[in-house]
């Protein structure tokens, strides 16, 4: 497998302090990576440097672009889904909406209604939900809206910041059945970013663990949840 | 009862003046989330410039719709050259160069047209309407076309995908960027529309109040105080507050002794100060609520 995403010595900071430190990490085409580590380790500051949110420095490439000298909305054109920490809802426009809008930067406007049929098929009840405000959901749909959105680009990778956080377990284990059919029917790579440490390597191939902005353990997704220091200090066991 | 009539359809007349101004102002909120000082003066330029293009032999309409385009194409370009350095300074810089805008454009319109009271044609005719003469053909026409306007920026926000991009960037940048919407064309696009929107606004008033450098001074204050009235939200409400303005103008005018002809702008500042403390949100406005 190639890489579709290969980042080499990623730093990236708020302000003047940095929080990551020359990461390194790649997502092969197709495949899912886990991004695991504790609270403040540099995961979302991961993902918001990827999609040039924030300032960062080293090489980023995804499939021959270079990312690192993107504007956000170029990187969002080139097919990078982000799926963000706190789902990014249009909380005022309607599911519908919020939907279209996840396909604004395409222009093969006829498949885009075809999609949409799509995503509804995986989220039923956006379906039933298409007209009301967004605002109003549950966090659950939320999420699923915000993943939702995230399809309709039709992305070559989503990156999905926490999509766990703050939901039932119930919620969370419907929602991790629905990405895994995602990523069974689609050809679309993920990066994800998860406290859940099981359910994300469930999920994933490969996997990497972040301590204070620097990767320190990396490997395939089995191997990991099989590893001392990963069980004792993420997997609780 | 019937002074009262009288004065309540005097007062949609001049209160259609005021909506209008009122919708330009809501859609340069809308898109940039703050009240544009200088919009009046935008607006006065714009007529100017129309007047400039009668007076050099084009008819009325040509006119009309060459300002129309001319206003967008400066707006868009105030946006790129002035704001867009801007975007990320405190909202006290923007006022500053709200405020420089107005005093500039003033000065540049007196400097080239020089401050002499000029007549501006309507294309309505003067007629009194319905045998009275309290409503003229002119301001049934600015109705019209106030009402047409706002159907058509509805119909535009709701169902192009532009609009839906446009709405998306002013409510929440960040996320669109990551669906790839270009912010800062958007809030671009917002000026020019802005921008093009008062330039009909001027144009329909100047036939009243005559074309001078100083006309929108007043008028961008009743303005205001319709947007605040309606809710700044809500470009439906800031025209029916436009319209609710020039009526109470008119009623106080005639009933409240005191208030006469004189003191009739205090009213609008009575009007501004008193929504926002009983109901900041106007009247068909949304209340936001912002975690702190």
């Amino acid at each position: 497998m190639t890489a579709l995403l290969q980042i080499k010595g990623l730093g990236a900071g708020y302000g003047r302090a940095d929080v990551l430190h020359a990461a390194d990490l790649a997502v092969a085409e197709g495949g899912v990576t886990a991004l695991l580590g504790a609270n403040g380790a540099g995961k979302t500051t991961t993902l918001r440097a990827i999609c040039g949110l924030i300032r960062r420095s080293g090489s980023i490439r995804f499939g021959g672009a270079a990312l690192e000298e993107l504007s956000t909305e170029d990187i969002a054109r080139l097919g990078i889904a982000h799926v963000p920490e706190g789902r990014g809802t249009f909380q005022r426009m309607t599911v519908a909406e919020n939907l279209n809008l996840g396909a604004m930067s395409r222009r093969d406007t006829g498949q885009i209604k075809a999609d949409m049929t799509k995503v509804y098929d995986y989220f039923p009840i956006l379906e039933e939900r298409r007209a009301q405000v967004a605002g109003l959901l549950s966090g659950g749909e939320q999420q699923m809206l915000a993943i939702g959105r995230a399809l309709m680009l039709r992305p070559r990778l989503i990156l999905l910041d926490e999509p766990s956080f703050g939901l039932a377990p119930l919620v969370v284990r419907n929602l991790f059945a629905i990405l895994t059919r995602v990523r069974r029917e689609e050809n679309v790579a993920m990066l994800i970013v998860e406290q859940n440490a099981a359910l994300a390597l469930a999920l994933a191939d490969v996997a990497y663990l972040l301590e204070t902005g620097r990767v320190v353990l990396s490997g395939a997704a089995g191997a990991f949840a099989q590893n001392e220091r990963v069980r004792s200090a993420y997997l609780g066991a | 009862m019937e002074l009262f009539l009288q004065q309540v359809v005097a007062g949609v007349a001049t209160g259609s003046i005021y909506a209008c101004m009122a919708l330009a102002i809501v859609m340069i909120y809308q898109a940039i989330d703050h009240l544009n000082f200088a919009q009046g003066e935008m607006a006065m330029i714009s007529t100017f410039i129309a007047w400039q293009l009668m007076a050099w032999g084009l008819p009325y309409w040509a006119a009309f719709i060459a300002t129309i385009g001319l206003s967008f194409m400066g707006g868009l370009a105030i946006e790129r050259i002035v704001f867009k350095p801007l975007h990320n300074a405190p909202v006290l810089s923007h006022v500053v160069v709200f405020i420089a805008l107005f005093t500039v454009l003033n000065s540049t319109a007196g400097f080239i047209w020089d401050f002499s009271i000029k007549p501006f044609p309507t294309p309505f005719g003067t007629r009194p309407l319905f045998g009275s003469s309290l409503v003229g053909s002119h301001q049934a026409g600015m109705i019209a076309v106030t009402l047409a306007l706002l159907v058509a920026l509805y119909l535009f926000f709701r169902h192009t995908r532009i609009g839906l991009a446009m709405r998306a960037a002013a409510e929440n940048p960040t996320s669109a960027r990551l669906v790839g919407i270009r912010v800062g064309w958007m809030a671009a696009l917002g000026w020019g529309m802005a921008s093009a929107v008062g330039a009909i606004a001027g144009m329909l008033i100047a036939p009243v109040v005559f074309l001078e450098p100083n006309m929108m001074l007043g008028i961008l204050l009743y303005g205001f105080a319709g947007a605040v009235l309606g809710g700044l939200t809500s470009p439906g409400g800031a025209v029916l507050g436009g319209f609710l303005v020039g009526i109470l103008e008119n009623l106080a005018g005639t009933y409240i002794p005191v208030i006469g002809g004189e003191l009739k702008l205090p009213l609008a500042l009575l009007v501004i100060v008193s929504v926002l403390v009983l109901k900041p949100g106007g009247l068909f406005g949304r209340t936001t609520v912002q975690r702190v």
